[in-house]
């Protein structure tokens, strides 16, 4: 459905996107990942035709959208929604929403069946006939949400949808979003992971302008060691023979010591528990602490955006 | 089309939802009907000359005040990304745009029409050249309003807008000053006088429509409108 070639990205010297290919199936719903300046705007701006790429090829339904001609065609089976929701503040949601279905080119006959369908969707009701400068952040979001699918678009491009927000209003955005993917392509971008996790289908990290890891957020799990496990020990006093005593256990790979915590790499599939406690009880150095952690989405996107320098 | 004009319709409501719409209209009334008024019953003059020759001077500041937001606004506050999200070619955005500045001008300019109404019932003015003045305003007006689309397209600040039309446009009026075509070579002189709002806005005012001075306008608008649109369409944001 949506086929980037290479796409870079100049701002003068800055390079914001270096070489970003990647190609979206209808239906799929993708996170793009990534730091704050990775370039997630960036490549959502060349995708909507907002910014033009310095090089490479974005195709729609197999349509260039570096083509004039296709690009208003393009952009209609595209809804949108820029980061921070920029919205007409002396506007009511209503008004706006009507505005925004006529430029999308729906009908008068239509237009308030389109409003009140979105309104219902994007749960505005009681807000239609408030003017948007006194709307809080998760009503703006949800006005410009009911933007981006007033006309019923093939795909739904959603820019940070959920910065900004109280946990409460982020859970209800995000099953906003699991709603629309169940009928739409969309692609959203994120920096918080557990956001991209609950709702994609599909993940792609970039980082400074590339694309650095691709594929289902387990997938990705997997990658960064799915067999391996973090085991955190905080005891009482540590002593030199402890770590001495822990490091013969079969199965430890390295370990780790921050004052009175121990950190164990281990594979998952040997539970070394157990040992560990007996050893700490036996040495009397009073266990605090003892947790098995399984490598999870952040610590993949930790190790694939650590800077190298 | 349509899509123009829920443009214009959305743009003139935003004009006439803030105070600014009405305080531009009403210092615009204010001013050019002291102006009328004082040499009409000062001088007792049944025509408006005194009002048409101020036009330039104040339109200078009132216009740049319609169209300072146009673009500004849009790109300060980034709703220019939804805007251009539609599927509306730049050029009509532009020229949307522009029509909805015009009618604000309109509207201006309706409001003045009891000045002539009022000298047709005192006294006998002559008809042909108060319609020729009103052409001329509305030209003379439109290319400001042009200019002021091209300056507002380039910056996100309103007030940067407005000052630098306000230059711009001083600049365009004064090249066709005598005071300052004497002092220059003759070739330059006739070029700076060519260029010069004052120089047709004045042979229009005289009760002459002449094409030169239409075709005059209409180049000024569409050159600023194609310089407005080539700014848009470079998509040189942030």
């Amino acid at each position: 459905m949506i086929k980037v070639e290479n796409l870079v990205k100049k701002y003068g010297d800055f390079t914001a996107l270096n070489g970003v290919s990647f190609e979206l199936v209808e239906g799929e719903v993708v996170g793009i990942l990534g730091p704050n300046g990775a370039g997630k705007t960036t490549l959502l701006r060349i995708l909507v035709s907002f910014l033009e790429s310095t090089s490479g090829k974005v195709t729609v339904n197999n349509m260039d959208i570096s083509q004039p001609l296709l690009q208003q065609q393009i952009k209609g089976k595209i809804g949108y929604l820029p980061e921070q929701a920029p919205l007409y503040e002396d506007m009511t949601v209503s008004e706006y929403l009507i505005f925004v279905g006529k430029m999308q080119g729906i009908s008068s006959d239509e237009i308030y069946e389109k409003l009140s369908e979105v309104i219902n969707k994007c749960g505005l009701r009681e807000k239609k006939n408030a003017e948007i400068s006194t709307l809080s952040k998760g009503y703006r979001q949800r006005t410009g949400i009911a933007q981006a699918l007033i006309h019923n678009p093939e795909i739904v491009i959603l820019d940070e949808p959920t910065t900004g927000l109280d946990p409460k209003q982020r859970i209800e955005i995000r099953d906003l979003i699991k709603e629309i993917g169940k009928s739409k392509t969309v692609i959203l971008s994120s920096h918080v992971l557990s956001e991209v996790k609950a709702t994609c289908s599909r993940v792609l990290i970039i980082n400074k302008g590339k694309i650095v890891a691709d594929g289902t957020p387990e997938e990705l799990e997997n990658k960064g060691g799915a067999d391996k496990a973090t085991i955190h020990i905080e005891v009482d006093k540590i002593g030199s023979g402890l770590v001495q005593k822990l490091e013969v256990i079969e199965g430890v790979n390295n370990i780790e010591i921050i004052e009175n915590r121990i950190i164990i790499n281990s594979n998952l599939q040997n539970d070394i528990r157990k040992e560990i406690a007996r050893i700490i009880i036996e040495e009397n150095h009073g266990l605090l602490e003892l947790v098995r952690k399984q490598i999870d989405l952040e610590d993949v996107f930790i190790n694939l955006t650590k800077d190298d320098e | 089309m349509n899509k123009a004009i829920t443009i214009v319709k959305k743009e003139l409501n935003s004009n006439f939802n803030s105070p600014l719409g009405y305080i531009v209209v009403s210092v615009f009334l204010v001013i050019s009907g002291w102006m009328f008024i004082q040499s009409f019953f000062i001088f007792g003059q049944a025509s408006m000359r005194s009002f048409f020759n101020l036009l330039p001077i104040l339109f200078m500041f009132v216009l740049p005040a319609v169209t300072m937001s146009s673009w500004s606004e849009e790109k300060r506050s980034g709703t220019v990304e939804v805007l251009m999200s539609f599927p509306i070619s730049t050029v009509k955005v532009v020229i949307a745009k522009f029509l909805s500045s015009f009618v604000f001008l309109l509207i201006m300019i309706v409001f003045t029409l009891t000045i002539p109404m009022m000298i047709t019932n005192l006294g006998t003015p002559d008809r042909g050249v108060m319609l020729a003045g009103y052409i001329g305003a509305l030209f003379l007006g439109s290319s400001y309003i042009a200019i002021g689309l091209w300056v507002s397209s380039i910056t996100k600040n309103q007030i940067i807008s407005f000052l630098v039309t306000v230059v711009i446009i001083f600049v365009f009026y004064i090249i066709g000053n005598s005071m300052i075509l004497d002092t220059m070579p003759s070739v330059v002189a006739s070029v700076g006088k060519f260029l010069s709002f004052a120089t047709h806005f004045d042979s229009i005012l005289r009760g002459v429509i002449s094409l030169s001075d239409i075709l005059y306008y209409i180049s000024i608008i569409i050159f600023f409108l194609f310089l407005n649109a080539r700014v848009v369409s470079l998509k040189n944001w942030r």
